[in-house]
């Protein structure tokens, strides 16, 4: 058994974690519901505000109670893996990337898979906290549901069945994340 | 009972995509300088086996668990919505080095500051819900 945790706790290849997730899509949909993690922003909405005020949240949302136990679900998963098959190695970015981020200030060796400099509530509090946290967090919430999914929606399950609308969104996902990382990132870093 | 499933799904999800390094930031950052194969190879490699796995259910006209024929509904064709909301999520993804699912996945790792992007991603979401029909789709 503990050799098992040993080897599980070992970081994946992608050639393991790209199947499995392709598995979880699978099961899915073999349960007759559809793999997409930010419909469930729309149905917290949908039950917390509610549809009178908006009609995008005018629906059933017990239709999509599954979806919430399933976002539990890598809630609970998230804490199992950190806590039971954690490695104490550091993460094998490329040499080129440390040395990148060691400049931007956000590596250290000891870190583990996250920047423990940007990922804690002090970090909240300043205006590279406000831009990453709360403006990150809004562009991800607004941009996924105005193109009806996220990676898991549009880049796994949308390409997965061939769908040109998934294949713009996915385009788009990287010119964002392109203008982001390459001009507007190292900036909001250095603040 | 026939919640269980999901949650069990969702852990295997959140371990997966967490011994991955998915839920790394900085996996997200070396992925969009194109300095790492690793995210390509996760997301390339679940679409393929996505790919052939949807083939199948189509060719086969399999059918659900609960016997019903699967059906995935198509998305309408249209390129401003899919692009200008591709664009804004990939700013928020790459700004924030998570993108929904791996949000959750960190939360439940022990950065209880994520519950702040996640709060954050809800507004996102309401403010489409209101302001939709007057931006181009």
């Amino acid at each position: 058994m503990d050799k098992v945790v040993e080897i599980l706790s070992q970081p994946w290849p992608w050639y393991v974690a790209g199947p499995l997730i392709a598995l979880i899509m699978g099961l899915l949909i073999y349960f007759g519901n559809t793999f997409g993690i930010s419909s469930n922003f729309r149905t917290v909405c949908a039950m917390t505000i509610g549809g009178k005020q908006c009609s995008f949240f005018d629906f059933n949302w017990k239709d999509q109670i599954w979806n919430l136990v399933f976002l539990g679900g890598t809630v609970i998963g998230g804490f199992l893996a950190s806590e039971y098959l954690s490695s104490d190695l550091p993460i094998l970015l490329n040499e080129k990337t440390i040395k990148e981020l060691v400049e931007l200030k956000v590596y250290s060796p000891e870190d583990g898979i996250n920047p423990t400099s940007l990922f804690n509530w002090e970090t909240l509090f300043t205006l590279k906290g406000f831009l990453i946290f709360i403006v990150g967090g809004f562009l991800v919430g607004f941009g996924t549901r105005y193109a009806g999914g996220c990676t898991s929606g549009h880049a796994i399950s949308g390409l997965s069945n061939l769908q040109l609308p998934s294949l713009i969104a996915v385009v788009g996902f990287f010119i964002g994340g392109l203008v982001m990382t390459y001009f507007l990132l190292p900036f909001i870093l250095s603040l | 009972m026939k919640f269980i499933k999901y949650l069990v799904l969702g852990v295997f999800f959140g371990i997966i995509l967490s011994k991955a390094e998915v839920i790394s930031w900085y996996r997200i950052y070396e992925m969009f300088k194109f300095q790492s194969f690793h995210m390509y190879g996760v997301i390339g490699s679940a679409v393929l086996v996505g790919i052939i796995f949807i083939a199948i259910v189509k060719k086969t006209n399999l059918k659900s668990l609960y016997g019903e024929t699967i059906v995935i509904p198509p998305k309408q064709l249209s390129i401003p919505r899919y692009l200008y909301g591709g664009i804004i999520f990939g700013l928020g993804w790459a700004l924030l080095g998570a993108c929904p699912g791996p949000m959750f996945i960190l939360l439940g790792s022990g950065y209880s500051v994520l519950i702040i992007p996640i709060l954050a991603a809800i507004l996102g979401t309401y403010t489409y819900g209101v302001v939709r029909d007057k931006i181009p789709h």
